[in-house]
């Protein structure tokens, strides 16, 4: 078997990265997972986190995504993101700007609690919870977002 | 008869109005590469969405239970039509063809007794949809300020169709917009959103394991293919746009420039005529001596 297999990053606008692995560690939404060549065929969601990719030198790269999904096939991985960035671009006001649009979902579920029921509440508390542990673990400060009104 | 300067006057300003038609030109011709860069830069999430909502839509579609996004709310009452156009003119027909292809839907929805709901994107076809239709406007999303069409103007308008589905203000959404062919060639369409298409042929794909679940999966993908159609069409549009205005500018390019020919000609034969008549007079005043 071979011991890499294709991965594509595409976001809705452009293709982000597009290079053979060895392995993709993924942040699924039911945890996390590694996915490598021969994996059984998976279509998964993902919560907002980070994806590494262990290239064929060994060498590892980072991608900050905010969700999405993930199509793993036996010798490839499509991740669609809605929105990606290399570790390298992710600075504090790309972060900023990550988390602003995680606000303002939340404070949408929130506003219309009665309305969107509980489970979108609950996804949306998630899905901020995740935004700013993403920050933490790469080192940002989540409170500096500022809480669009 | 026009005199040597009026005429004069016209060859200028027409020349003006060929400087102007040709700079919009190539302006137009500039931007209409960057919105075909911008639309295939875009084609691979497209394709994968489309080629994964396939297989799970196959699925799901004959089965209660299904997403209302993709079953419908089981009427076929209250329509919502999306028209988008351009913040601007000056483009051939290009807003216009969107606005009748609209216009014959909505009439013929109308006659069949039911329930029409305007949202317009674009100020064009808000402009020229609202004499007859004004009191259908639920909505309007401004483009002016978007200076390069990005995801977020997708997600923006597809939060406030979501919002009204959920809401239960329609049953049916169509988006019209028109598909770029090429630069002489664009094309109307309309396109059915909510509830969800199953393409045909598509067949169920037991390949996949799914996590979370099926439904789960396909209740969290439907509202992002959603956003995913408007986003193409929204590209689709950009581009279509830019190609009929280069088109429609080259037309007016080439008008002016028969305007001058013609003008010209025009001019020398007054000048001609007034030499000769110059000429006349002195000849027969020489020969009255």
């Amino acid at each position: 078997m071979a011991d890499t297999m294709q991965f594509d990053l595409v976001s809705p606008e452009r293709r982000l990265a597009s290079v053979p692995v060895r392995e993709v560690r993924l942040p699924g939404s039911d945890g996390d997972l590694t996915a490598m060549p021969g994996h059984a065929p998976t279509i998964v969601t993902l919560r907002p986190g980070m994806v590494i990719l262990v290239g064929a030198d060994g060498a590892t790269s980072e991608f900050a995504v905010t969700g999405g999904f993930a199509e793993i096939n036996q010798d490839s991985v499509s991740l669609l993101a809605e929105r990606g960035h290399p570790r390298e671009e992710l600075t504090q006001e790309v972060y900023n700007d990550m988390l602003r649009d995680a606000h303002r979902v939340h404070r949408n579920a929130t506003d219309r609690r009665e309305q969107v029921g509980e489970e979108i509440v609950t996804a949306a508390v998630k899905l901020l919870g995740d935004m700013q542990a993403l920050g933490t673990h790469i080192g940002l400060d989540p409170n500096q977002s500022t809480v669009p009104d | 008869m026009p005199s040597l300067k009026d005429l004069k006057n016209r060859i200028g300003s027409v020349k003006n109005t060929r400087k102007i038609t040709k700079a919009m030109q190539m302006v137009a011709a500039a931007k209409l590469r960057r919105a075909q860069e911008a639309a295939e830069a875009a084609r691979p999430y497209a394709d994968r969405m489309a080629a994964v909502m396939a297989g799970l839509t196959a699925n799901a579609a004959g089965q209660s239970g299904a997403p209302r996004l993709l079953a419908g709310t089981g009427e076929d009452k209250r329509h919502l039509l999306v028209v988008m156009t351009a913040e601007r003119g000056l483009a051939g027909g290009f807003n216009s063809s969107i606005v009748r292809l609209a216009r014959v839907h909505a009439e013929r929805l109308r006659a069949e007794g039911k329930q029409v709901a305007i949202l317009t994107v674009g100020k064009k076809g808000r402009e020229q949809l609202k004499r007859d239709y004004g009191s259908l406007f639920v909505h309007h999303v401004d483009l002016s300020e978007v200076k390069r069409m990005g995801y977020d103007t997708a997600r923006a308008i597809t939060d406030e169709v979501l919002a009204r589905f959920d809401g239960g203000d329609f049953d049916v959404a169509t988006i019209f917009y028109n598909r770029f062919e090429s630069v002489i060639s664009q094309i109307p369409t309309a396109r059915q959103i909510i509830p969800a298409e199953v393409p045909e042929g598509a067949t169920a794909n037991a390949l996949y394991d799914y996590e979370p679940g099926e439904d789960a999966l396909l209740a969290e993908l439907l509202p992002r293919s959603v956003a995913t159609q408007i986003f193409a069409a929204l590209l689709e549009n950009a581009a279509s746009e830019q190609g009929a205005r280069m088109s429609a500018m080259d037309n007016a390019t080439r008008n002016a420039g028969d305007m001058i020919d013609r003008l010209t000609t025009q001019y020398n034969r007054s000048r001609q005529a007034a030499i000769t008549t110059e000429l006349i007079e002195i000849i027969a005043g020489a020969e009255a001596l």
